[in-house]
C-alpha cells in the first residue's frame, strides 16, 4: 500500500509541475482495487436491524399506498364536478406514488445496507475472434463467391447491381411526390378574399356593417362563405384578418390609397415571420404583437415592424363598403400572406 | 253603437287615434325597455355628491371638468361602465404612473363609485352598468362562449383567462379574481389596452356566454394543481428543476456507497 501511495503523489507532484519536470511517464500503473471497507451494518448488528427495520417500514409504506389506492377508488368516485373529479385525480395520483415509491426505495436501501457488497471482478473477454474463426469466414465467402460466379457471368452482375440501386426509388418518389404539394406556392399567393366579399364575424360568420365597428373595437374577420369552401380550415389559415377602427386623425399611413374605410384598417392576421396568428391588439399603441416571437406591427403606420423578427409588414386587406353598408374587400390581398420566405419564389 | 260609428268618421277622429298610439307605445317602451341599474339610482344628490368626489380624488388629473389633458384621457362620454370597471377593480385612482395601471383594493366604497359613476355618466351618454341579469352567468351558454373566448379574448389573457405578457411592460390580467359585472364592463369599455368589443362585435348574449364560462374556469382543473395555467413556462419549470432534480437524486443515490 506504501509504495503504491507514494507512486500517486509522485505521480500528482508530476503532473502538476509537468512544465518544470519533464514529461508524463509512458505507462501507469495499475492502481488496483480500492481496499474492501465493510459497512456500518456489515459490523454493528444494531445497525443492521435498525436498517431491516428501515426496509420493512419502506414496503409497509408500499402496502398503505396500495390500500389507498383501492379505499380512494371507492370511496371517492370522480363525480359529476370539476371538484370531486379533482380530488379523486389527487387520491389515487398520490396513494399510487407511496405504493410504487415504497417498493422502489425498500428495494435499493435493501440491497445498499444489507446485501452483500464484496467487490467482484468479471474480466472481460476479448472480443476479437480466434484467428481459426476468421479465417474460416472468410473461406466460406471466397467459396460463395465463387461459385456464384459473379467474376465470370458480367451480365448477372450488371443485373444485379441495377435493381439493388433501382429499389430505393420505390420508397423515395413517393415520399418526394408528396412533398411536391407544399411546393405550390401559387397556393399562399392566392386567398379566399376577391373583390365584393363581405367581412363576417369569425366564428359566427355574420356581415359587418361600418357603423358596427366603432373606434378602438377589434374585430376577428372571416370572409363571407367560409365554412361552405371544400377545404374551409386550410381557407381560414390563409385569410383571417385582424380588422380595427383607429381615429382618421391617427391613421399615419397605409399600404394602398383608399385601401381603408374611414379609419377602418384590416391586416392579415397571420405573422410575416414564420406564420404565427398575429393577434395581440394594443388598442391605445396601435401595435399588434405576435404571440411566438414578439414581432410587433404598427397597425397606424401600414403595419410597420416596430420590432422583432418579421422583416416585412403584415399584408392589408383593401376594403370598402357594399351599398348596404356592410364592409367588403376591395381585391384579394396584393402580396402573398405569411412567411416572408415565399416572397422569394415569386 | 250608432253614437261610436257616427264619431268614427269625424275628421279628428285619425288625430285622435295617432295620439292614442302614440300613448300606448310610448306606455309599453317605458314598460318593457330595461333600464339600467344606475339610471334608477342616480339622483341629483348623485350626481352632486359624485362631482365632489371627482373634484376631491380625479380632477387632478382629468381636469376639473373630466375633460382630461394631455396624456390623461377625458372621462366625457365614457359612460358608467367604465367608471365603475376603472374604480371598483383599484385602477384608478392611479398611485403611480407605468406602463399600466394596476389592479388594487378599491378606494372608494360601493356608494362612492355609483356617485362617482353617476357624476360621469351626467357629462355626456356613455355605456352604463349592465344589470345583475345580463351578467348572471347561469344564464350563459358556457360551451358558446369558450368559442367566442378563443377567437377574440385568449391570445391575450390566455386560454383560460390566466392573462399574459404584452409589449413594453403592459400585461393582460389573469380574470380569476373579476367579478362577472368587470368582466362585461371591460368588453364594453375597452380599459387601458384593451380594444372595446361593443355589442354590435359581441352581442349582449354572447358577452353572458363568455362570462359563463369564465365562471366554470374559477372551478379549477379537474386534474389536480395547474401550476397556475401560464402555459408551458411554469410547467416546465416544474419538469426541469423538481422532476429531473429527483431522477438525478435518485440515481446519484443509487450508485453511492453506503456508509
Amino acid at each position: 500500500m506504501s509504495t503504491e501511495h507514494s507512486q500517486s503523489t509522485e505521480l500528482t507532484a508530476a503532473a502538476t509541475h509537468r512544465d518544470v519536470a519533464g514529461p508524463l511517464p509512458e505507462r501507469f500503473e495499475n492502481p488496483g482495487l480500492e481496499p474492501h471497507r465493510p459497512r456500518l451494518t456489515d459490523e454493528d448488528p444494531g445497525a443492521a436491524r435498525r436498517a431491516t427495520r428501515q426496509v420493512a417500514a419502506l414496503f409497509g409504506v408500499s402496502v398503505l399506498g396500495t390500500i389507498g389506492v383501492i379505499v380512494a377508488h371507492v370511496a371517492f368516485p370522480p363525480g359529476d364536478s370539476v371538484a370531486s373529479m379533482r380530488t379523486s385525480n389527487l387520491l389515487l395520483g398520490a396513494a399510487l406514488f407511496l405504493s410504487l415509491i415504497g417498493i422502489g426505495t425498500a428495494a435499493v436501501h435493501w440491497a445498499k445496507t444489507l446485501m452483500s457488497d464484496h467487490e467482484v471482478v468479471e474480466a472481460r473477454h476479448p472480443q476479437k475472434s480466434s484467428p481459426e474463426v476468421r479465417e474460416g469466414a472468410i473461406a466460406v465467402l471466397r467459396e460463395g463467391a465463387e461459385d456464384s460466379g459473379i467474376a465470370r457471368r458480367g451480365v448477372l452482375k450488371g443485373a444485379m447491381i441495377s435493381a439493388l440501386a433501382l429499389f430505393p426509388l420505390g420508397l423515395a418518389v413517393p415520399l418526394i411526390g408528396e412533398v411536391g404539394g407544399d411546393w405550390n406556392v401559387g397556393a399562399f399567393r392566392h386567398t379566399m378574399w376577391k373583390r365584393g366579399t363581405r367581412l363576417t364575424r369569425d366564428p359566427s360568420g355574420t356581415p359587418i356593417k361600418a357603423e358596427d365597428v366603432t373606434v378602438g373595437s377589434a374585430f376577428h374577420v372571416i370572409p363571407d362563405g367560409l365554412r361552405e369552401q371544400e377545404h374551409w380550415i386550410e381557407e381560414k389559415a390563409k385569410a383571417v384578418v385582424l380588422m380595427v377602427r383607429l381615429d382618421p386623425a391617427d391613421l399615419k399611413s397605409e399600404q394602398g390609397e383608399g385601401w381603408s374605410y374611414d379609419g377602418i384598417v384590416a391586416f392579415s392576421k397571420i405573422c410575416t415571420h414564420v406564420g404565427c396568428p398575429v393577434a395581440l391588439y394594443e388598442q391605445q399603441t396601435h401595435h399588434l404583437l405576435c404571440p411566438c416571437h414578439q414581432s410587433t406591427f404598427d397597425i397606424a403606420d401600414g403595419a410597420r415592424v416596430v420590432f422583432g423578427p418579421a422583416s416585412r409588414p403584415l399584408p392589408q386587406l383593401p376594403i370598402t363598403v357594399d351599398d348596404e353598408g356592410y364592409l367588403v374587400a376591395q381585391s384579394d390581398f396584393h402580396e402573398p400572406i405569411g412567411p416572408s420566405y415565399w416572397e422569394r419564389l415569386k | 253603437m250608432k253614437a261610436i260609428a257616427d264619431r268614427r268618421h269625424h275628421r279628428m277622429a285619425p288625430v285622435v287615434l295617432l295620439l292614442l298610439a302614440l300613448l300606448l307605445t310610448g306606455a309599453v317602451y317605458a314598460a318593457l325597455s330595461p333600464t339600467p341599474a344606475e339610471a334608477t339610482a342616480a339622483s341629483e344628490d348623485d350626481i352632486a355628491a359624485g362631482a365632489a368626489l371627482f373634484r376631491t380624488n380625479c380632477a387632478t388629473c382629468h381636469g376639473p371638468g373630466a375633460e382630461g389633458r394631455d396624456g390623461y384621457p377625458s372621462l366625457i362620454g365614457v359612460g358608467a361602465a367604465a367608471v365603475d370597471f376603472q374604480v371598483s377593480t383599484g385602477r384608478m385612482p392611479m398611485q403611480a404612473t407605468g406602463p399600466q395601471a394596476p389592479a388594487k383594493p378599491p378606494v372608494f366604497d360601493e356608494e362612492q363609485i355609483a356617485q362617482l359613476a353617476a357624476y360621469v355618466a351626467s357629462l355626456a351618454p356613455g355605456p352604463s352598468i349592465p344589470t345583475a341579469d345580463q351578467v348572471d352567468p347561469a344564464g350563459g351558454d358556457a360551451a358558446n362562449g369558450m368559442a367566442l373566448f378563443r377567437t377574440n379574448c385568449a391570445m391575450c389573457h390566455g386560454s383560460i383567462g390566466r392573462g399574459g405578457a404584452l409589449t413594453e411592460g403592459k400585461y393582460a390580467p389573469s380574470l380569476g379574481g373579476s367579478t362577472p359585472t368587470q368582466i362585461y364592463e371591460a368588453m364594453l369599455t375597452g380599459p387601458s389596452s384593451m380594444p372595446v368589443f361593443n355589442d354590435a362585435n359581441i352581442t349582449p348574449e354572447e358577452k353572458q356566454d363568455i362570462i359563463a364560462f369564465l365562471e366554470e374556469q374559477k372551478q379549477g382543473s379537474p386534474g389536480g394543481t395547474d401550476l397556475g395555467a401560464v402555459g408551458p413556462v411554469s410547467e416546465g419549470l416544474w419538469v426541469w428543476v423538481v422532476g429531473m432534480g429527483l431522477l438525478l437524486g435518485a440515481a446519484v443515490w443509487i450508485g453511492a456507497k453506503s456508509a
